[in-house]
């Protein structure tokens, strides 16, 4: 089997428990029991060590400081729902939850937009120099953007006209220009795998290239789109280098840079309640997310890995 | 119609394009230039130095102690991920009880398994560490991991962790192995399912048992996949900069015990402003990655295992 097909099929969502084709049975099955329960028994270990941790902040976010601190393990004897309206608040997680939804929202649209647009071109136009960009986007993919931060810094600080640091849109464009890449070379995968003749039909018919694009192809791409969103908006959402580097006013902070701050100053201002609730505040939307879209979700991260 | 057909591609592609070269190729180009200037301040001009910079890095007794931990996580922590998600998909994917009409199964409620083990891929890095930081807490009584020692009748076993020189990286480590396992999990569960099912009846008919089916079928079948997913492993563990951030003490101690790369350029950069000196470091980050990257995929291949 070939890298390519490998990495087809492990890009698919297709189910991962074996073909159910009926066949006779061959043999006895005496050896599956005994590997059964210890494969449970491992399974479960490890699903323990992974969802108490969890769940450990989702039970904190209702204890006081102080019972969070003396008896870790404890479930919470009252319910403490002003944690909730502290991180909200004095904590100013409100804020920054605003301040990451604005930066995310106006990001996930606009590489959507951007990147359909760029992938339809070079998927489906043949001129010079379309092979060059796209591996001038593609190539994105593999600068460590640690090496990035320092220019882009002053890329953002000298901007013509005024500085894009801790500003909106500044952060929108970057995360934008750094989602393109995968972007770009994810659409441009599915704007090929999309049947030809009915762009062909709408031009015949007398539709402009811009209107084929928007009322025929992004509706048909529907599926890509939505896993290429989906991939963005956790990519974005849990940013932590870039706001670091370009966004240090604290008014603008996003919920990642808040929580670190709030975690850091923890052993001055010990309100550990308040630090829980506000992990809870920056999960809850990616929590939604990966439940109602689980599927996707798994499938479109491993691929966007798989680059 | 030709006519249309270019204005269209140059207005699709002028937008994104120009926010990629800008946020994205100038900032690549720019950190080369930096890197061979003695910037240092925010003020001020930059002169050119040739590779001063470089030489100073090689000098380096700090830059070295924290590419030798780099090294180190890359040695352990994908060997210990990739070792564990091939488990753990093996298990979910032919360690069930065999069922009548089929000759290998996974266990029951694998979906569920998956939905909980991918889970930390989903949140941010930074509430991965804030709760790490907590479970690692030193005190006897409060600490998470200490208590629960103290519990289980292993109080021998308690320590300061991240507080503790020699264990520290380790600590931090096995956060990494911790949030990146489920993925593999996933991944390598998609590939499994892409198995056909015969080899595996085949096999079994002829006598094998399920540590053969894995060593003989299912690993020279996955190699690709897991090659692929060795060098995506191998770049976090170049990276750990949020974990070590918020996770040790003093920012990369105690007493620079658990120093990165990625640490040591940011702090150069926008602690010390050293802006030429950290550019130097970027590339030299670039340099270990690529390298890491190619060798990897040349030292895999050669042993890739025909069948």
């Amino acid at each position: 089997m070939t890298t390519e097909e490998i990495e087809a099929v492990a890009k698919q969502d297709g189910p991962a428990t074996p073909d159910r084709t009926p066949e006779p049975a061959k043999r006895k099955s005496s050896e599956g029991g005994v590997l059964n329960v210890f494969s449970h028994g491992i399974l479960i270990v490890w699903g323990l060590m992974v969802g108490v941790p969890l769940l450990w902040v989702a039970w904190s976010a209702f204890k006081d400081s102080n019972g969070i601190l003396t008896d870790p393990w404890g479930l919470p004897t009252v319910l403490h729902w002003e944690n909730w309206s502290n991180a909200w608040e004095d904590a100013n997680m409100g804020q920054y939850f605003v301040n990451t939804a604005i930066i995310v929202g106006g990001s996930v649209i606009g590489t959507m937009v951007l990147g359909s647009m760029a992938a339809y071109v070079l998927a489906r136009f043949e001129f010079p120099g379309n092979r060059f960009i796209y591996y001038l986007f593609v190539a994105g993919m593999s600068f460590p953007v640690f090496m990035l931060v320092i220019p882009l810094f002053f890329v953002m600080r000298d901007f013509p006209g005024s500085s894009l640091l801790a500003t909106y849109h500044g952060l929108i464009l970057v995360y934008i220009a750094y989602s393109l890449p995968f972007t770009v070379f994810f659409m441009t995968a599915f704007f090929r795998t999309l049947p030809a003749t009915v762009a062909e039909a709408a031009l015949i018919d007398g539709a402009s290239h811009s209107r084929t694009f928007f009322q025929v192809m992004l509706p048909m791409a529907k599926p890509g789109l939505i896993s290429i969103g989906i991939f963005n908006f956790l990519g974005q959402w849990n940013q932590y280098l870039l706001p670091m580097v370009l966004n240090q006013q604290e008014d603008k902070y996003v919920l990642t840079q808040g929580l670190a701050m709030i975690a850091l100053q923890q052993g001055y201002e010990n309100d550990w309640g308040a630090l829980m609730a506000g992990m809870m505040i920056a999960m809850l939307p990616v929590l939604v997310v990966y439940a109602i879209f689980q599927r996707q979700v798994q499938s479109g991260l491993t691929a966007g890995a798989l680059k | 119609m030709q006519h249309g057909k270019y204005r269209f591609i140059v207005g699709f592609l002028a937008l994104p394009l120009i926010v990629y070269a800008i946020f994205v190729i100038s900032p690549f180009v720019q950190a080369f230039q930096i890197s061979m200037t003695n910037w240092s301040g925010l003020v001020g001009t930059a002169e050119f130095v040739g590779l001063e910079n470089f030489q100073r890095l090689w000098e380096s007794s700090d830059f070295w102690n924290a590419l030798r931990h780099n090294v180190y996580m890359l040695a352990l922590v994908p060997v210990v991920t990739l070792g564990l998600g091939l488990f753990f998909a093996f298990m979910l994917n032919v360690g069930g009880k065999r069922r009548k009409n089929e000759v290998i199964a996974g266990v029951g409620g694998s979906k569920m398994y998956k939905f909980v083990f991918f889970f930390p891929q989903v949140i941010s890095v930074t509430i991965i560490a804030v709760i790490w930081f907590n479970i690692y807490n030193p005190d006897p009584d409060d600490g998470m991991l200490n208590s629960f020692l103290g519990f289980i009748g292993l109080d021998g076993l308690q320590n300061s962790w991240l507080g503790e020189k020699s264990l520290a990286l380790w600590c931090i480590s096995a956060v990494m192995v911790w949030g990146h396992v489920g993925f593999y999990v996933v991944l390598f569960s998609a590939a499994m399912a892409s198995i056909p099912r015969d080899i595996y009846e085949a096999a079994l008919l002829d006598g094998a048992s399920r540590f053969h089916t894995f060593f003989r079928i299912t690993l020279p079948l996955l190699w690709d996949t897991v090659q692929t997913g060795w060098v995506y492993m191998g770049i976090i563990a170049l990276d750990a900069f949020a974990l070590v951030q918020i996770m040790s003490v003093n920012m990369g101690g105690p007493d620079g015990a658990t120093d990165v790369m990625p640490l040591r350029l940011y702090l150069t950069a926008f602690r010390d402003s050293q802006f030429g000196y950290a550019s130097a470091m970027g590339v030299a980050m670039l340099i270990v990655t690529m390298t890491f990257a190619v060798l990897t995929m040349r030292f895999a291949r050669r042993e890739r295992i025909e069948y």
